[in-house]
């Protein structure tokens, strides 16, 4: 889990970095140049394979934690109060993951799908002819309900990592009264500033094309 | 004082069990929790009913035999207490009070709120000793150890074993009873000898004995009528982590 989990989160990193350059102020041609390379570089081709097979390993590993979880208790309590005492996004990994994989679904069949296998549209730079990835997404974000789709999605991927990100490191042993208040901190400031600014690129997109 | 009790009542480990709704009157918010069931169990026999079977001993928070669940937390509403330190000042007149067992697969009812916590001495008996000869009482000062590892090993070893952590985790973990039981050896010379073996077997028979994996929500350091830290379960991870890689054990 922790393993898979940090490297989901050094992916999200990256991907957020790409992401950004969709709105700036150039039509979509830094983000359609950097969607090229990465599309042809072998080294990002490796740790996209990677990504989806860390994804998979995610879920099968968090399903068989859940599963033998819930068999460690087979009656519940009439009333309980105590798990009150853990965060709610502590609780709720599970229903908080399963969510994002769904979005993580429709997601890769909006884009990624579209972009690999269907027909994309194509735009001119400096001679080179390449696939036009800006107009897809900004089609895609035309539509309010998609917008809020991702908006939501990304409230949820901050709440799994408002617990994910620290609790990785408790996971690997690591837990210092030096170091952990500072993860904590970056985990916090990670789960929110993350998933805010991706939030942001729909709705920027939306404003500026409606 | 005039309460309801909403208690957990099963015959044996292969009845069913149920609820069942209770009154006592007239109790002293002076008397201990233990106390009122006592009375209350008066109550019973003299009616000719069963008496509720429940887990007590020293009644002074020392030996981890009193174990219940009430109204949603292990050993009742105050922090760092166990039940039979819980006194009936916490409740108010006319309160109802639900009282269950400790809930998990490691720990089968046996009957009414008492549970068979036998899982938790076959995990000591895995590896939470040190069997190395270390002979008699030598000068203090041949083992020099740090006063902040003296003082963790020492916070680490007032776990009294009662299992209101496997109580309260949402996935009837024991890790923060193990973990407290291997730090508190790992953390002491005495310990190294068995270090990698210790946690290795422990953690065993800990998955062995069909308690959850830990997902650090922290429920256990919350509830912990001893206040131990899940920094101990951070350093069984660590502990078991290394073992795993160096250990000869294939
Ligand atoms: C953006 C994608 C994701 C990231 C960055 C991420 C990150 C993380 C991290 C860092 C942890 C903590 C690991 C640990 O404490 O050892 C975690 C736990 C977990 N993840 Fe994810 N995750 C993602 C997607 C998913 C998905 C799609 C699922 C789907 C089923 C999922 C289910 C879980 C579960 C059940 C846990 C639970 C363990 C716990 O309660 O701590 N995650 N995740
Ligand atoms: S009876 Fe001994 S700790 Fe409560």
């Amino acid at each position: 889990m922790s393993l898979t989990g940090l490297f989901l989160i050094m992916f999200l990193a990256v991907h957020l970095a790409g992401n950004l350059q969709l709105i700036l102020p150039d039509e979509g041609k830094s983000f359609n140049l950097y969607a090229h390379n990465m599309a042809n570089n072998p080294l990002i081709q490796v740790v996209s394979k990677g990504n989806f097979f860390f994804i998979l390993l995610h879920v099968v590993v968090s399903i068989l934690l859940t599963r033998k979880n819930t068999a460690a208790r087979p009656i519940g309590y009439a009333a309980s109060k105590s798990a009150s005492k853990a965060t709610w996004a502590s609780r709720n990994m599970g229903v908080l993951g399963t969510l994002v994989l769904v979005f993580i679904v429709l997601h890769l069949k909006g884009f990624w799908f579209e972009l690999k296998y269907g027909t994309t549209p194509m735009v001119d730079y400096d001679g080179e002819t390449i696939k036009n990835a800006f107009l897809i997404v900004k089609e895609a974000y035309q539509n309010p309900l998609y917008v809020l789709f991702y908006v939501i999605s990304m409230a949820l991927v901050g709440f799994h990592l408002s617990h994910g990100f620290q609790s990785a490191f408790q996971t690997l042993g690591l837990n210092h009264v030096k170091y952990t208040p500072i993860i904590k901190f970056l985990g916090l400031a990670f789960s929110i500033v993350v998933p805010v600014l991706f939030a942001l690129i729909p709705i920027v997109m939306y404003l500026q094309n409606s | 004082m005039n309460l309801t009790l909403k208690v957990w009542r099963q015959k044996n480990a292969s009845d069913k069990g149920k609820i069942v709704e209770y009154k006592v009157n007239d109790i002293s918010p002076d008397c201990s929790f233990l106390e009122m069931i006592d009375i209350l169990n008066n109550n019973l026999v003299e009616l000719g009913d069963e008496p509720i079977a429940f887990d007590h001993d020293c009644r002074e928070g020392i030996c981890g035999m009193c174990s219940m669940f009430i109204n949603g937390r292990p050993h009742g509403p105050s922090d760092e207490i166990t039940t039979c330190q819980l006194h009936m000042r916490s409740f108010k007149d006319g309160d109802t009070i639900f009282i269950e067992p400790w809930r998990a697969e490691g720990f089968p009812v046996i009957k009414d709120l008492t549970v068979d916590r036998t899982a938790f001495d076959r995990i000591i008996e895995a590896g939470g000793y040190v069997s190395v000869n270390t002979g008699s009482a030598q000068d203090a000062n041949n083992l020099p150890i740090p006063k902040i590892d003296a003082d963790k090993a020492f916070d680490s070893a007032t776990c009294i074993g009662c299992g209101a952590c496997v109580a309260a985790c949402k996935n009837a973990s024991a890790m923060l009873f193990v973990s407290a039981k291997v730090s508190q050896l790992a953390l002491l010379p005495q310990g190294q000898v068995e270090r990698k073996q210790r946690v290795e077997n422990m953690v065993a028979q800990m998955d062995e004995e069909g308690f959850g994996s830990c997902t650090n929500t922290g429920a256990c350091e919350a509830e912990c009528p001893k206040g131990i830290s899940i920094e101990n379960i951070a350093r069984m991870n660590r502990e078991y982590f290394s073992a795993k890689i160096s250990s000869d054990n294939v």
